[in-house]
């Protein structure tokens, strides 16, 4: 049976290794507290990719910061639980999670420069994780290290492994990063936009690479992405995001091609179509409600052309409206 | 009508050093040889893979970076020899988006300081002037102007893009090179940019420089298409031309490459075969031979010209010599 098989049936004897629950995070600023994250929840089984797409400033990135807890002051886990292998997250202490982290589960993080120090090589850097995680010597992390490099496709590994970030291209240093986060084999890998700065080739490269992993250890993903295509090419499940709470998630065939959320049936409107060039791309009007200014009721009503009374009033949950298909929508499209 | 941009052979070499004594024992080919043209109010696409030279090329022409050699003219005059003031006034009017927005925005000032410096810097005294201009700005990419007060960290990666963007329209420039500039944003978003760019293009006339790696995105928006591959133009052609009949065995690939929605959950195509070679020591002769499918005797050899196939098409490739 092949992966794909095993992955796309629903229902009970799905092996979870990650479950989100209710999980809501706060940043406490100046002005006031905003909730980047609002009660979002998804589970996602053992060798699947959960595909997590949204609007500019939705929340994918502070989700995925928050199963790594790496949410810094003013921010803060403000509620929920984040389960991973049976254990909670939310309950162990920093030291723990910093045995968690580059290890069982490792992030590609959307900016390189995030996870890369400016003043260490990028080999100096990968070592110490490698050494820390795979408790090998440094000769071996060196030549660990050297083959990730040149498995995410790039030219004189060898060479590179002396560079500082500066000395790399904007692409090279997220595969160096991507490198990293693939060194130590996480059972759960989440990659925030980890192809945005990859031209196709190697975009293809690095997917394969993924999934290549992901079939030899079965490896778990949560994969943030702006790119419906890609997301088409490598999620089994999609969950769309809005304002920091969930409004979409479903198969992913069944979400692009028969979508329920009016935000997702424009959002895949909006793609520029390579070979169908238009004069003006169409968009989605109006834009996304300021988080300090969340309207009552449904945070989409102020763009969504079925808006009725309903939605002003009360949020409409997010419920099952066909089989593994959940939509938080009072007059979804397409039904 | 005359070029605003004229580039001339321009060269950018990173040497290698080793060891304690910093010895050179070599150099990076980063930009190898470029010559182009750029019209007043045209968009010209730069695509090709990472590491090829892109963001160097860009760097190079506004200067950031000195080029090792060849030269840049700005409307006619020679940028490259421009210094001090007038190298400061002129740069007013070329700007850059970067790659980046982490790297490039200032962790410790706020977005209004960000957007507020270019225009102090180039005497727009009145702090109420500026605070209109900012927020005109701030509006046309999509961001409140409550925002103002927030640091960059605060934001997403897409509105710290936005931020660079709005700081490089700050002064009404006249060529604009945009690195990247949408591919950390997300479709609707992106959308919105595109659109914003080719406004702002109609109303003042603007120039680009676009960068990208993403095909549809250069298609939507670029008039010709530059290809690089490994510090050198491969191929050279208006949009249409580019796309319904592209020459280069690269460029091909390229094209073949796109992913596309619709297709499904499959095992990605094959991407291009073959080790991405390295600007440090690039194959011999043509530099894409060892992964092109159409590689015959002598293309290991000596390195294709840029040669005219047809109008305003040229193309790198010994498959065509001796075509036009
Ligand atoms: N440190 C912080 N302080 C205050 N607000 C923050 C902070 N970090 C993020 N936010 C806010 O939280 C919201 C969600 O941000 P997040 O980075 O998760 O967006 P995203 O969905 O990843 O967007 P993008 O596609 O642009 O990367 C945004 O409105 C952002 O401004
Ligand atoms: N400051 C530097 N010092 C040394 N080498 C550098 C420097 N900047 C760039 N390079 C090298 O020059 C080459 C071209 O890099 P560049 O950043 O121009 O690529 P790019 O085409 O923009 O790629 P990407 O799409 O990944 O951003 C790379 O081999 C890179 O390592
Ligand atoms: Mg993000
Ligand atoms: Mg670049």
């Amino acid at each position: 049976m092949s992966q794909t098989e095993t992955k796309n049936q629903s229902g009970t004897n799905r092996d979870i290794v990650v479950s989100v629950r209710n999980l809501e995070t706060t940043f406490h600023t100046k002005v006031g507290p905003i909730k980047a994250v609002n009660g979002v929840s998804y589970d996602i089984a053992r060798g699947e990719t959960l595909g997590i797409v949204g609007e500019s400033g939705c929340g994918k990135s502070v989700t995925s910061y928050s199963l790594m807890q790496l949410i810094e002051h003013p921010g803060e886990i403000s509620g929920g639980e984040v389960i991973l292998g049976g254990q909670d997250l939310l309950k162990l202490s920093e030291n723990e999670m910093q045995e968690m982290r580059g290890g069982k589960m490792a992030m590609i993080f959307q900016e390189p420069m995030t996870a890369l120090n400016p003043v260490l090589t990028v080999g100096y850097q990968m070592n110490e994780q490698i050494i820390k995680h795979m408790k090998v010597d440094e000769k071996e992390a060196r030549e660990r290290a050297i083959e990730m490099l040149k498995l995410v496709g790039i030219p004189s590994p060898e060479q590179r492994y002396e560079n500082y970030p500066h000395q790399l291209s904007g692409g090279m240093r997220q595969r160096a990063m991507i490198a990293m986060a693939l060194s130590c084999n996480p059972e759960f890998l989440i990659a925030d936009e980890p192809t945005t700065a990859l031209d196709v080739t190697i975009q293809a490269q690095i997917l394969e690479l993924i999934q290549s992993l992901q079939e030899r250890f079965n490896m778990t993903v949560q994969f943030i992405t702006h790119d419906l295509g890609v997301i088409s090419e490598i999620a089994d499940r999609v969950m769309v995001m809005y304002a920091g709470t969930t409004c979409e998630m479903a198969e992913t065939q069944k979400l692009l091609t028969s979508p329920l959320h009016p935000y997702t049936a424009a959002l895949i409107r909006s793609i520029p179509k390579f070979g169908s060039r238009v004069e003006k791309l169409e968009t989605i009007e109006g834009s996304v409600p300021s988080l300090f200014e969340l309207p009552k009721g449904c945070p989409f009503q102020n763009r969504c052309p079925n808006v009725s009374d309903k939605c002003k009033e009360s949020k409409p949950p997010l419920e099952e409206k066909r089989p593994g298909h959940q939509v938080a929508c009072f007059h979804p499209v397409n039904l | 009508m005359k070029p605003i941009l004229e580039v001339r052979n321009i060269k950018k070499h990173f040497p290698i050093k080793k060891g304690l004594l910093l010895k050179e024992v070599g150099s990076v080919k980063a930009v190898d040889d470029i010559s182009f043209e750029v019209m007043p109010g045209e968009t010209l696409g730069l695509v090709g893979e990472s590491g090829c030279g892109k963001s160097t090329l860009g760097r190079t022409l506004i200067r950031l970076y000195e080029p090792s050699a060849g030269q840049i003219y700005f409307k006619g005059r020679d940028f490259c020899s421009l210094s001090g003031d007038q190298l400061r006034k002129e740069r007013k009017n070329i700007q850059m988006i970067f790659q980046d927005p982490f790297a490039s925005l200032d962790p410790r000032m706020t977005i209004s300081q960000i957007l507020g410096e270019p225009l102090k810097v180039h005497g727009v005294e009145s702090p109420s002037e500026r605070k209109k201009k900012i927020e005109e700005i701030m509006t046309i990419v999509g961001l409140k102007s409550s925002y103002l007060n927030r640091y960059p960290h605060e934001f997403s990666g897409g509105q710290r893009q936005r931020i660079s963007i709005a700081r490089a329209m700050m002064l009404n420039p006249e060529l604009v090179i945009a690195d990247e500039p949408v591919s950390a944003l997300d479709v609707s978003i992106q959308a919105q940019i595109l659109n914003l760019l080719k406004d702002l293009q109609k109303e003042f006339n603007l120039t680009y420089l676009f960068i990208s790696h993403d095909l549809s995105v250069v298609e939507h928006l670029c008039d010709r298409i530059a290809v690089m591959y490994l510090g050198k133009i491969v191929e050279l052609a208006p949009r249409d031309k580019l796309f319904s009949n592209p020459k280069h065995p690269y460029t091909k690939a390229l094209i073949e490459a796109i992913p596309r929605v619709g297709q499904g959950k499959k095992k990605m195509r094959q991407s291009l075969g073959g080790e991405v070679p390295s600007p440090i020591n690039p194959p011999s002769g043509c530099h894409f031979h060892p992964r092109c499918p159409k590689k015959f005797e002598g293309c290991d050899k000596i390195y294709p010209v840029l040669q005219e196939v047809s109008q305003q098409h040229y193309v790198a490739c010994d498959l065509y010599k001796g075509e036009q």
